[in-house]
């Protein structure tokens, strides 16, 4: 791509993108229209990185889609014009829109890697991204690709040509996805949620990437995100999305910092991050559908500053002097609300007195099935097992994090405690008795009644066709045999206990919000009165205002009801706002472990050290520390350190031969690394 | 269950049915459908009250007589009124395949529910048996079984219920794959439900749309079935009016005499395309795609 392109000359005085008092909308169910788009203004220029931020729902992406001329199927324009250079999108032909699509607008969806073609390699999908998109001659285009490959950093782009999308890491896949977007040199490129579902260094150094792009090339990037971490990193200013509209639009640095939409600054009280004190606020309410807010303030209802004049007059979107532009009538009030929550976070270093809920011993689960020849042969798989030698004790009351990438082994440790997955060897000790049955078959039903398991996503865990009383009434039959009034006084008091009103009972999951389902989730664990909980990525698939309020009601349940929880999760910053203690976890090992306090602030282990500095916060004056590559590692190594083929502080010979040995300090942190403990890292931040 | 939650899946299960029969008529095919199974059933109860002419009056002066004013629909070679016999025709038919399809689908629903659940090797064997039994010819086994055992609705009921429930454990365990794999599934195997509280808790409320199209289906199947048995003579013995053997009684003399075919031609074929409208907008009522089978 060359940096000598003819609108970058003239960038500052024409926009390539400008959408016009857009508003995009469907006829719903009674015939009126609804819209999902209301009165929308936006340029972007050459060479100007732009944020799109909202929650779902919020119209991000339809905006996104909007500037191709793309709209999902029953949306139409109401009103307004999104142009490309002049030419409003919706008014060109088919072979207009082909010709701005994928050469002058390149679109990277989100799960990229995934739309790759699993059958076809590397290097075909983007030489065919080439031969629609390009105007260079066939005979140019497999030194084109490599090119391409190389300018998205992928290792060593003669060979990757060969593979195939299942062969490469997901940061690969998705570095893949971006060469197929640059084939035709656009010169805007539309990325929707472009990290979302990548662990966090992958997303780190993607990221970078791609703002690296952005300086070389003077391509206009829109971002789509709902993760204000990864907005921090690329963008120069950002527009902030809600029920359809733009709220508020200003620089990068204004709208992290101190944004003056009380919507922006509840949003941004709702992350959790590494260095609170406190538990993340969450937005009460949820946004209005389609059609709801009439002449109202879209976010009246769930506004702290909400005054009757908000009810009654939509406010416009009023342009300051210092560069913003916000949609609030009281917009110089809204600077007086917090940006944190005022909730001291509760972790704890407890006393070990020796009554531990929960202790693994030993744990080794493999994934492996014998094959026919070992089945004859009465041989065991010969693999390395995919989790190892897991040993953690949990006392009583205490929260447990677990954290690591996707693969570490996190929910198949959580699956083996609740005997959903039997190990290959090692005990699971409850209560300093003897060891639990390995399968849940051949636990009792005490047994099975002290660990419960809430799951990642509230869709999936849920029955669609059974009523909220109904899902409760599941633990509470089977438990403790309730019958009629008796168990509906009690469902009652579960909802209650995870503050939803008593008439959901009779609702089915379909009309539950995502965050309602998740509480709903979160009363089904605890009707069993469970002496430990197992969380299972149970914030992943919320947006992160919901989010907030799920962590903040599983801490208010832990104090009332003294549970142990263990936490499993990727994102950093969660565990931090739960857990007493963390353990991190690379290829189903442990490698370091301790109270939740010191393992953030002196990190021991080099993994460690990766994972906390490639986390994304919020801020625009952080930048992630990029240690360690992002490669596709399939099976941790046979010998030596798990973490070895990745170290940046490897010592070579003994890491990659010997295991390395656990150091413990007085305060109960430790690793397992072969370097001393806390004193391993001349990187440290 | 409880009191409070049974009323309230009463409750829900009431205004779903209301639903989805409204959602049903409110398309064109379906309501047509509806209409065509409907008369049918009401037919199939009144017809002997309001069947003009006994259905085994013979008459050998009106042997093969056209239809005129008097006789509809004319006359068979025996002399005894087509348009009565007709209206008469249907009622062996409906009352044993109304019997059999609801227990095909049960026996064949419970069964593939319990094999889609269960897995391993159970599964696999009975599935190899089911794939033996699916590739043969259907006749060919009904016909075994019957000259075994020999006719009448007694020995046609189970007949065709066993062997049309076959079928019906395919649908019923590809349907519980997609639920079984789902985390609500592995929540209640972790609280320790036992296997049938899974099926009839978490399973079966999400097959049951599936299971619902499939017995339509199988119900106009299975009508087509007991005509063709009644036709080669195994069905239905004489003189009991019949569609099927109505045909083959008139079929030598179709050439010249075609309203003795027709009669039963019309009623038979009417009560199958209903059958099937119905169930293809009972489909798409309950959001079920008849060409992926599976539920949503």
């Amino acid at each position: 791509m060359s940096s000598s392109r003819p609108e970058s000359a003239n960038s500052q005085t024409a926009p390539l993108v400008a959408i016009k008092d857009l508003s995009i909308g469907f006829t719903g169910k009674k015939g009126t229209t609804l819209a999902v788009l209301r009165n929308i203004d936006l340029q972007i220029y050459a060479g100007e990185s732009v944020g799109l931020v909202g929650e779902s729902g919020s119209g991000k992406s339809t905006l996104a889609l909007a500037a191709m001329g793309y709209l999902k199927r029953g949306l139409r324009v109401l009103n307004g014009q999104a142009c490309f250079r002049e030419d409003d999108m919706f008014t060109q032909t088919r072979d207009q829109l082909e010709q701005v699509r994928g050469g002058h607008i390149a679109l990277i969806p989100q799960n990229s890697g995934q739309s790759l073609t699993p059958t076809r390699r590397i290097g075909r999908q983007v030489a065919e991204a080439l031969r629609l998109h390009s105007s260079l001659p066939a005979v140019q285009h497999s030194s084109r690709v490599v090119e391409l490959l190389e300018q998205v950093r992928l290792p060593d782009p003669l060979t990757l040509v060969n593979r195939y999308p299942h062969e490469l890491s997901g940061g690969q896949q998705q570095r893949v996805a971006i060469a197929m977007a640059l084939a035709g040199e656009p010169s805007v490129l539309l990325l929707d949620e472009p990290t979302t579902g990548l662990d966090v260094t992958t997303q780190a150094h993607i990221l970078e990437l791609l703002s690296e792009l952005a300086r070389q090339s003077g391509m206009a990037m829109v971002y789509v995100s709902h993760d204000l971490g990864a907005i921090a990193r690329v963008c120069d200013s950002v527009a902030v999305m809600y029920a359809g509209e733009i709220v508020l639009q200003g620089s990068a640095r204004q709208i992290l910092l101190d944004p003056i939409h009380p919507y922006a600054r509840g949003l941004l009280a709702s992350i959790p991050r590494l260095k609170d004190a406190t538990l993340p606020r969450a937005l009460d309410g949820r946004p209005p559908a389609p059609g709801e807010t009439g002449n109202a303030c879209a976010f009246a209802e769930r506004c702290a500053l909400a005054k009757p004049r908000c009810t009654s007059e939509r406010p416009p979107l009023q342009s300051l002097a210092s560069g913003e532009a916000v949609r609030c009538h009281f917009y110089a009030e809204a600077k007086n609300l917090a940006l944190a929550g005022d909730k001291q976070r509760s972790a704890r270093i407890l006393a070990d007195t020796g009554d531990a809920t929960l202790e693994l011993k030993e744990i080794t689960i493999s994934y492996a099935k014998p094959g026919l020849m070992d089945q004859v042969l009465g041989r065991k798989p010969s693999s390395t097992p995919t989790v190892d030698d897991i040993n953690f004790r949990l006392l009583q009351g205490e929260t447990l994090g677990l954290v690591g990438e996707s693969g570490s082994g996190k929910s198949t440790i959580l699956k083996s405690i609740a005997g959903l997955l039997s190990p290959l060897s090692g005990d699971i000790i409850w209560q300093n008795e003897d060891a639990l049955p390995a399968s849940v078959e051949k636990r009792s039903p005490q047994q099975l009644r002290r660990v419960q398991i809430i799951f990642q996503n509230p869709d999936e865990s849920l029955n669609p066709r059974q009523t909220v009383a109904e899902i409760l009434a599941q633990p509470l039959v089977l438990y403790f045999g309730l019958k009629g009034a008796a168990l509906k006084a009690r469902t009652v008091e579960l909802l209650d206990r995870v503050r939803l009103a008593g008439h959901y009972m009779d609702r089915l999951p379909s009309q539950l919000s995502g965050g309602e389902k998740q509480r709903v989730a979160v009363a089904r664990a605890f009707a069993a009165e469970p002496d430990l909980v197992l969380c299972d990525e149970v914030t992943s698939a919320l947006d992160v205002s919901v989010q907030a309020a799920v962590l903040d009601l599983l801490d208010d349940l832990r104090r009332q009801s003294h549970t142990s929880y263990v936490f499993v999760s990727h994102d950093l910053a969660v565990v931090r706002a739960l857990s007493d203690r963390v353990a991190v976890l690379y290829q189903g090992r442990l490698c370091e472990i301790g109270p939740a306090q010191s393992v953030y602030t002196h990190p021991s282990h080099p993994y460690t050290d990766v994972l906390l500095g490639a986390v994304l916060e919020p801020d625009p004056d952080t930048t992630p520390t990029l240690i360690a590559d992002d490669v596709l590692e399939l099976s941790p190594p046979d010998r030596g350190c798990a973490f070895q083929r990745r170290c940046p502080m490897s010592l070579g010979e003994q890491c990659n031969t010997q295991t390395p040995p656990w150091q413990h300090s007085e305060n109960g942190h430790a690793i397992r690394c072969h370097l001393p403990l806390f004193n391993t890292s001349p990187l440290k931040h | 269950m409880t009191g409070a939650a049974v009323s309230m899946a009463r409750h829900s299960t009431f205004t779903s049915v209301i639903r989805v029969a409204g959602d049903i008529v409110s398309r064109p095919s379906g309501a047509i459908g509806l209409f065509l199974v409907v008369v049918h059933l009401l037919l199939a109860i009144i017809s002997p009250y309001i069947a003009p002419f006994d259905y085994r009056d013979l008459d050998p002066l009106k042997m093969l007589q056209q239809p005129g004013p008097v006789h509809w629909l004319g006359n068979d070679h025996l002399g005894r009124d087509v348009f009565s016999r007709t209206l008469l025709g249907g009622r062996e038919a409906l009352l044993v395949t109304g019997i059999a399809t609801p227990v095909a689908v049960l026996w064949g629903g419970f069964t593939g529910i319990f094999l889609g659940l269960a897995g391993g090797r159970l599964d696999e064997i009975l599935m190899r048996i089911v794939d033996a039994f699916l590739s043969l010819p259907w006749i060919l086994k009904m016909l075994v079984l019957i000259v075994t055992f020999g006719t009448g609705v007694g020995v046609l009921i189970p007949t065709l219920a066993f062997f049309y429930g076959i079928p019906v454990i395919r649908i019923a365990r590809a349907a519980t794959h997609d639920v079984v794999a789902r985390d609500f599934v592995e929540a209640a195997r972790a609280r320790g439900h036992g296997k049938l509280s899974i099926i009839w808790h978490e399973l079966f409320p999400n097959v049951r749309d599936a299971l619902l199209v499939e017995g339509a289906m199988r119900w106009s199947w299975m009508l087509l079935a007991f005509s063709s048995l009644s036709f080669l003579g195994f069905g239905v013995s004489p003189p009991t009016p019949d569609w099927g053997l109505m045909i083959a009684d008139a079929r030598g003399f179709m050439s010249f005499a075609p309203w003795g075919v027709l009669g039963p031609v019309i009623a038979l074929s009417s009560l199958i395309i209903g059958i099937n409208l119905t169930a293809d907008a009972l489909a798409k009522a309950l959001g079920i795609d008849r060409a992926q089978k599976a539920p949503i």
